[in-house]
């Protein structure tokens, strides 16, 4: 069977690797720090397909939802490869207005939910405050849509680490790949302390990174910039136990089943600046408290900061390429969590059977380099 | 031989003169809140614009060794690029970070925003006189987003600056021109170029702007917030310049009465 070595120790590399490592790929991961420690790390494990889209990202939406699916069967298997439960929350998302403003943008959420069919329910302001007791009086209405879902993503993490070593994958920390190296249209391995290391197939799984791998040829580097995203982490107790998801504007409090409330998240052009900044901490803090104000005592836990990997597009990019043994899986976005599974299934699948995957069609890497003939 | 239309299009039309510089396009968009940035360069190339605003403090300046970013992607032989000075509620502010666009960008071009407070984000007048005095002396070549209120914008015309930006209406709100009589007084008293800057909804209201005489619009939220924001570029585009035609041509006088179009007197005498 042939070796494959996957750049980048996030959540997509992991679960890719795992995938192939469970269906006899040999497979190396080499990752430049510790792994789970990127975006993976800072995001907020929402599963949400249908919250921040654009009204043309339909193709997207599908995307996501159909990785949303997937669920089920992915952590189940998960479980059984490492006996970790990582399970899916359905915890169900409000989303309040506070004034007219609010009115009209949910109004357009609203029909853009019902256009496509999907499940959307408008609530008074009493009844939101009913659902969840700690929103703000001053609600004047929300959207209440209950199926949706979040998941543990620090844990899922941890699981995917055991199962992918437990399949016979073998993880490298503190291996950054130099090189990426190729010759005659075909990759060959790539470059780490130094050293050439052979391999059939290299995935570029870099996230936010990605672009910065060397020797990736001119046209096949993925466009994909570091998103800086900061998210307060509070600690929920007696004064204030907020049961579902709020997305209120600018900001979203998410309740974590191991005692978090994340309030989060920024969404910031600053390459790749990691420090949190006094001013969108600020507005998180005074937006989450216009819409939960008894967060006004809640202990701070910390701060994390992530890099989302932004493309120009904002799809993922997964698939193969031009040259011979060279995939992509990056360029997730504010999705990676939520389209971890359809990433390690499809392209796992595809990079085995050699066939390319039919979900994954107009998401590969060639739609930014288009053929000059 | 050219038609008079292609004449009034071509030479009228089509300049938009600020400073030392000239635009074909009488649009100048910005780059925020798009839904992507594949989307901003659609948008950018549907508008025709030829000036693209960036918020100084908002983006990553320092993107080197082949790093994505906005900036990067934004073709410099097709665009000129505007700084502004958004974020910025002080003049010392507003200096500061004209000086770092100016270093990273080799622009000394600013547009000079100087907020009052967040929930309106209306200008703070002595704050923007004050950082303009002193961009003005070091320089630069300021376009000043400021109230449409004509004594404001006489002064800084009269102390120098390159364009006048009155708003329509408050930024991102989307209301159009909610005062064309200032906006119209602005354009009388005013000798250098008026540009209306924010409060654009859609495309009627960029028409109506331009139909009162000012040289350009400013927008960012009408194209980029709009469910489809390439098409509303291209009918932006479309609008600026319908209605600066409009303007050119000279618009028939308002009468409460019908005046029939097609005389039924001639007709007989024939
Ligand atoms: C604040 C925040 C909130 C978010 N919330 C959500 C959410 O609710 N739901 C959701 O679905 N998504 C969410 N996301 C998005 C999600 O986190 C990302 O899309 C996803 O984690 C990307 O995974 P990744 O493995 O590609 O990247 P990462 O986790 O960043 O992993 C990439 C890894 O590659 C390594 N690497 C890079 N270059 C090299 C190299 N040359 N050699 C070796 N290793 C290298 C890095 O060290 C890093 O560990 C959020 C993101 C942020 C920042």
């Amino acid at each position: 069977m042939s070796k494959t070595i996957v750049i980048g120790g996030g959540i997509i590399g992991l679960s890719l690797g795992w995938q192939l490592a469970k269906k006899g790929v040999s497979v190396e991961i080499l990752e430049r720090g510790k792994s789970g420690t990127g975006a993976s790390f800072a995001a907020a494990g929402m599963l949400a397909p249908q919250a921040e889209m654009g009204f043309d990202d339909i193709e997207l939406f599908y995307l996501c939802r159909k990785s949303l699916e997937m669920f089920p069967k992915f952590t189940y298997e998960l479980y059984e490869d490492c006996g970790i439960k990582v399970e899916l929350e359905k915890t169900g998302c409000i989303l309040p207005g506070f004034d007219r403003d609010d009115a009209e943008r949910l109004r357009r959420l609203y029909d853009f939910r019902e256009k496509i069919g999907m499940p959307v329910l408008w609530v008074s302001s009493s009844e939101a405050r009913e659902i969840e007791p700690f929103l703000s009086p001053k609600c004047t209405g929300a959207i209440w849509i209950d199926d949706d879902a979040q998941i543990n993503n620090r844990k899922l993490l941890d699981a995917l680490k055991i199962a992918f070593e437990k399949c016979g994958g073998k993880l490298y920390e503190d291996h950054e790949v130099e090189n990426v190296n190729i010759k005659n249209g075909k990759v060959n391995g790539v470059k780490v302390h130094g050293i050439e290391v052979e391999s059939d197939n290299v995935i570029v799984a870099g996230g936010a990174w990605s672009k910065q791998i060397p020797g990736l040829p001119e046209n096949l580097l993925p466009p994909v910039r570091p998103v800086k995203g900061q998210i307060i982490n509070l600690r929920l107790n007696d004064s204030c136990r907020v049961t579902k998801v709020i997305r209120a504007p600018d900001v979203y409090l998410l309740p974590k089943s191991d005692g978090r409330l994340i309030v989060g998240a920024s969404c910031e052009e600053m390459g790749f600046d990691v420090n949190p900044t006094a001013g969108e901490i600020f507005k998180l803090l005074e937006r989450g408290w216009e819409a939960v104000p008894a967060i006004y005592d809640l202990p701070i836990d910390s701060i994390d900061v992530g890099l989302r990997p932004g493309s120009r597009d904002h799809m993922p990019i997964v698939g193969d390429s031009d040259i011979e043994g060279l995939f992509f899986a990056t360029g997730h976005y504010r999705n990676g969590i939520l389209l971890t599974p359809i990433t390690a299934y499809e392209l796992s699948e595809w990079i085995i059977s050699g066939n390319a995957s039919s979900a994954l069609n107009g998401f590969g890497i060639s739609r930014f380099y288009k053929q000059t003939a | 031989m050219q038609s008079r239309a292609d004449n009034i299009s071509e030479e009228k039309m089509n300049k938009l003169t600020i400073a030392d510089r000239s635009f074909n396009s009488r649009l100048i968009v910005g780059t925020s809140r798009y839904p992507d940035p594949q989307t901003m360069l659609e948008a950018l190339e549907a508008s025709g614009t030829e000036l693209v605003t960036v918020s100084i403090r908002r983006l990553n300046l320092n993107a080197d060794n082949g790093q994505e970013s906005i900036l990067g992607m934004l073709d410099r032989a097709k665009y000129s690029i505007l700084p502004n000075t958004a974020g910025c509620y002080t003049a010392k502010e507003a200096v500061l970070t004209a000086q770092l666009a100016r270093e990273a960008l080799e622009t000394n071009w600013v547009k000079l925003e100087v907020i009052g407070d967040d929930e309106t984000l209306f200008p703070d007048v002595t704050e923007l006189l004050k950082a303009a005095e002193v961009l003005i002396k070091d320089n630069f070549i300021v376009l000043p987003y400021c109230n449409d209120d004509p004594i404001t914008c006489k002064k800084l015309a009269d102390m120098g600056c390159a364009a006048v930006m009155p708003l329509g209406a408050p930024i991102g709100s989307g209301m159009g021109i909610r005062n064309p009589y200032n906006i119209q007084i602005i354009r009388d008293i005013i000798s250098i170029p008026v540009i209306v800057d924010a409060g654009v909804g859609t495309a009627s209201d960029a028409a109506l702007a331009m139909e009162l005489g000012v040289d350009g619009v400013l927008m960012n939220t009408a194209i980029a917030g709009a469910e489809r924001p390439v098409t509303m570029a291209r009918a932006m585009k479309l609008a600026i310049e319908a209605g600066r035609l409009a303007f050119e041509s000279g618009r028939i006088p308002k009468r409460l009465y019908a005046n029939a179009s097609s005389p039924a007197e001639g007709i007989i005498n024939s």
